[in-house]
């Protein structure tokens, strides 16, 4: 029996995949004919089934940490102090946590005290060193290759959590700060209604202006006015009252509404925080992202990315870690005690982790002068409530960090265990427009019976 | 005669009692028949007859410069322009006007950006062409385009070129593609001219096709990034493949496999090749192909006016698959000059073409439009090593030849990431988001407030509000206001405490954001 309460007995399960799949193949077939003879389906927004797993899953948002470029596993969350210099270079000795036998680098003393609420999965791997590559099957848990490219971890939880399902607010169901990730599609083949709303500008100014949330200089009395002037002016909406794509905006522009003069946007409005909290995250981009993401997560958004940039470390690369890590520990250890105290970690998923590790040799000589690669053979990924347990390390590296010793987690494994917090089902239908017959997320080399992360989940 | 033909097919249309309201809508629609209907509209008509269906009256002028310009260069037109146009009382003018378009740099520009969705031009994942073959390929696709190169020619440069792809740009066809198997190659060559998908056929149709690309191979050089496609010089033995119509053949081991291909695909009777072509151009210029999706050809998928698909299909053929003659056709036709508001239900009438359907403008229009109104352009930069990439303000987003270079803008108005090919990358539909951007985001608040266009008009009709009005219409709309919108402007600047700077910024805000500005109508 899965802690989760879902069903493990074998005739169960092939009743559950049974029934699954004629579900799928009844979506396929009312799909198709829909999409070629009207061309547009009245699908997004509608809900998609139910999973087995959603009477008992417990989390209801994400927050995603995402450290783009490749944050070195061995600095962090996998330290290699045995190694020797060549292979830890210059940080010194890490430090031991509140968690039994966990070590972690030497630069995140704050995160050492809170290891009792996150675990660490230091066996991930995908083999890939490109980052654009690396990226997406991070994000989506695919390997690329096929014609077809995946929609990312997060668009796909705002599928099932937004629009007429579970989250109903004016915030759009996935948001990013503060700028997109880039490189790749997040939404891949879903579309733009997919992709997080990036919301610009910077959490850590005087004022968080949130692109098209606050307008600098504009009364909400000239907002309504000019809005009225807007209507009045509308030739092409009066002459076309019924069309279908024009009625789709005015209703983009009702919501659009409700943001800029109704009381969601206060959730971006951080002087509503006393000082003490907001020093406590740390004054700075990111420390005040991981509070922004924090107040979104508790106004009901199902989906929150911290993108943070920076670690693609090929030269300076210790330079970079002394500067960055201290503003991670902070901002990262904060969201989680925060988050714990407010009684909302159980119900929201933290994970950190960026698309690779970094070559566990340091690269002393020139051009790098102590610099690290990219490195997909192994890197580390953070992952915390939601119901998953804390204080676990899942999977080891060998003794240069360079390989994975036991236990291989591929990122389809992660973002399947994840879809079962949430109370997706990773093997049932991703609804999609084109009527394709995609699983949301694939299949477990183990097969149907495998468990996903059964260690910490 | 045909004025008679016409006239006669309307009767019936209104004798069947099919929602015969004529009533001219201004400013969109016009009493005048501006065009004489052609062979085309003969068919369409005959087809819209069949299914009860009633076409819409013609477009104003007004609307029809805009919309030609929009769909043909994808740019707004200057307001001198406009009245220019408008003013002119020759017989024709529309057709000049087509000519006049099709002889402009924009039209080789924004036409490259759509075969270049097609074709997956981009440099980083999933394609990995890398910046200096986008480069090379993107001129190289203008080049066509603007010297009016014909089709079949083109697509025989494109499945059997060999060499370096910065130095024989077609070759990168071949690379433009997720994988490099023989199977994957097909697939691209049967979406990109045959316009069918080719996971969807039977497996053994699929491996009988791929034969003929089982010979590209890739080499690498001394030079970063650099690449020859070639065909693999040391074949076994002679090739059985098969075509996909089911004709067997044997290909000699000396013979390029993909030259007999080629040959086989712009052979005139193929129907694959010369119909794929025109439904695609159909689909981009009248919103929907005949078989629709324009890149699913399939058995079950039959065209919504199969004699419409056969009339291009011959026609470009006979023109020696000359383009521009098939955009002659269609613009010069009274079925893509017609009104955009339906006479029947939208559902039945958009797959009969029975009005111009609206639709959004395309990322890059859009951005590019906002770029005209406030004199300044977006300069794009990549970070995709190497070398970085940065293009210069005064570059319009239309000429963007790389899919990985991207903003936040065009992200979020759906430009296509050219990942598959597929037409169906591309999205138009509206999200939250836009929405927000549009009506209230900083960014396009300050374009409008410093746009100098604008603020020379400001500046020019101070003390004379209808005549700035009007200007301001002009500029954004490229129509002159009703004399309703005017004095609905006027009210809104008397109203108290309203300073004349924001009563003007709120008017080009309100016409920037109206659907008249934002969507192809």
């Amino acid at each position: 029996m899965r802690e989760d309460g879902a069903v493990s007995e074998p005739g169960l399960i092939r009743g559950i995949t049974r029934r699954d799949a004629l579900r799928r193949i009844a979506i396929v077939a009312a799909g198709v004919p829909m999409a070629a003879t009207l061309g547009r389906v009245a699908w997004a927004g509608d809900a998609p089934t139910t999973p087995p797993t959603a009477k008992t899953a417990r989390a209801k948002a994400v927050i995603e940490i995402w450290m783009a470029g490749g944050p070195c596993h061995i600095d962090t969350f996998d330290p290699k102090p045995e190694a020797g210099e060549d292979y830890a270079g210059p940080l010194g000795a890490p430090i031991q946590t509140n968690a039994d036998g966990i070590r972690i680098g030497s630069l995140l003393p704050l995160l050492a005290k809170q290891a009792d609420k996150y675990s660490i999965i230091r066996s991930m791997s995908h083999g890939n060193n490109g980052h654009e590559t690396a990226a997406y099957i991070t994000q989506t848990g695919r390997n690329p290759g096929e014609r077809l490219v995946y929609p990312g971890f997060g668009a796909v939880v705002s599928l099932f959590k937004g629009g007429t399902n579970a989250y109903t607010g004016v915030i759009p169901p996935y948001v990013v700060l503060t700028a997109p990730l880039g490189r790749f599609s997040e939404s891949g083949f879903l579309g733009p209604k997919y992709a997080p709303f990036a919301t610009g500008g910077d959490p850590n100014q005087r004022r968080f202006a949130v692109e098209g949330i606050v307008a600098e200089g504009i009364s909400d009395e000239r907002q309504k006015d000019r809005r009225e002037l807007l209507h009045k002016l509308d030739a092409l909406g009066h002459a076309l009252p019924k069309s279908p794509g024009l009625e789709a905006l005015d209703r983009c522009e009702d919501k659009a509404y409700d943001m800029i003069l109704g009381d969601a946007g206060r959730v971006f409005d951080l002087s509503e925080e006393k000082d003490p909290v907001r020093d406590s995250y740390g004054r700075t981009t990111f420390g005040q992202s991981c509070l922004v993401a924090r107040r979104l997560v508790e106004t009901g958004v199902p989906y929150v990315t911290i993108h943070v940039g920076g670690w693609d470390t090929h030269k300076q690369h210790f330079e970079t870690m002394r500067r960055r890590l201290p503003d991670l520990d902070r901002g990262v250890s904060t969201l989680l005690q925060d988050l714990a105290g407010r009684g909302l970690l159980d119900s929201t998923i933290v994970w950190c982790g960026g698309e690779f590790g970094r070559t566990p040799k340091v690269l002393w000589e020139a051009p790098w002068n102590g610099g690290r690669g990219h490195h997909g053979r192994c890197f580390s990924t953070l992952v915390a409530g939601g119901g998953f347990k804390g204080g676990v390390v899942v999977g080891t590296t060998d003794k240069k960090g360079e390989d994975v010793a036991d236990r291989p987690v591929h990122p389809r494994e992660l973002h399947g265990a994840m879809y079962e917090k949430l109370g997706i089902d990773p093997d049932g239908p991703l609804p999609n427009q084109r009527g394709l017959d995609v699983t949301v997320t694939d299949p477990l080399e183990g097969g149907a019976d495998a468990k996903r992360l059964p260690e910490i989940a | 005669m045909k004025k008679l033909l016409w006239a006669a097919l309307l009767l019936v249309a209104v004798q069947d009692g099919i929602a015969a309201d004529r009533t001219i809508v201004a400013p969109f629609e016009t009493e005048a028949q501006t065009v004489s209907p052609t062979r085309l509209d003969t068919i369409v008509v005959a087809s819209q007859r069949k299914r009860g269906v009633e076409p819409a009256p013609a477009c104003s002028d007004a609307v029809f410069c805009r919309r030609v310009y929009l769909d043909v260069i994808g740019t707004l037109p200057e307001p001198a322009e406009v009245t220019r146009f408008l003013v002119d009382n020759r017989n024709g003018k529309r057709a000049a006007l087509v000519e006049s378009l099709l002889a402009r740099d924009e039209f080789a520009d924004y036409w490259s950006l759509k075969w270049c969705d097609a074709l997956r031009v981009k440099s980083e994942f999933p394609i990995n062409l890398w910046p200096n073959a986008v480069q090379a390929y993107h001129r190289w696709v203008r080049a066509a385009i603007h010297d009016n190169v014909p089709y079949d020619r083109f697509a025989r440069d494109l499945l059997t070129s060999s060499g370096s792809n910065f130095r024989v740009p077609p070759v990168n066809f071949y690379r433009a593609t997720q994988g490099r198997d023989p199977q994957s190659l097909a697939s691209a060559v049967a979406l990109t001219f045959m316009g069918e998908r080719a996971e969807k056929w039977p497996a053994e149709r699929r491996a009988a096709m791929a034969k003929f690309f089982s010979r590209v191979a890739y080499k690498k050089t001394g030079e970063w990034k650099e690449e020859i496609v070639f065909q693999d010089p040391a074949p076994g033995a002679e090739i059985a493949a098969v075509f996909p119509d089911g004709t067997s053949v044997t290909i000699p081991a000396d013979q390029d496999p993909r030259v007999v291909f080629a040959d086989w695909l712009i052979e005139p009777m193929n129907h694959w090749f010369a119909r794929t072509v025109v439904n695609r151009m159909w689909a981009w210029l009248m919103g929907r192909g005949i078989v629709h999706e324009p890149d699913d050809f399939r058995a079950d998928n039959p065209p919504s006016i199969p004699e419409l698909l056969t009339y291009l299909e011959k026609e470009l053929v006979d023109a020696k698959y000359d383009l521009r003659h098939i955009y002659r056709l269609i613009l010069n036709s009274r079925t893509y000059q017609q009104s955009p508001i339906p006479r029947s239900d939208l559902a039945k009438a958009e797959p009969a073409f029975a009005c111009y359907p609206v639709r959004r403008l395309d990322a890059e229009v859009l951005v590019d439009a906002l770029g005209w109104i406030s004199g300044k352009g977006e300069g794009y930069t990549s970070v995709i090593p190497e070398p970085y990439t940065f293009v210069p303000e005064e570059n319009r987003t239309i000429t963007l030849a790389d899919g990985s270079i991207s903003s936040p803008f065009l992200d979020m108005f759906g430009r296509p990431a050219r990942d598959t090919g597929l037409a169906s990358e591309r999205s138009s539909n509206p999200t939250d988001a836009q929405r927000l951007f549009l009506l209230n985001s900083s960014d396009v608040q300050r374009r409008l407030e410093r746009s100098p266009r604008l603020i020379a008009l400001f500046d020019k009709h101070r003390g004379d509000a209808e005549e700035l009005v009007t200007q301001v219409y002009l500029l954004l709309l490229s129509r002159a206001p009703t004399q309703a919108e005017i004095d609905a402007v006027i009210a809104y600047a008397k109203s108290p405490g309203r300073s004349p700077r924001e009563a003007g910024a709120d008017l080009a805000w309100s016409l920037v954001n109206s659907k008249e500005f934002l969507y192809r109508h």
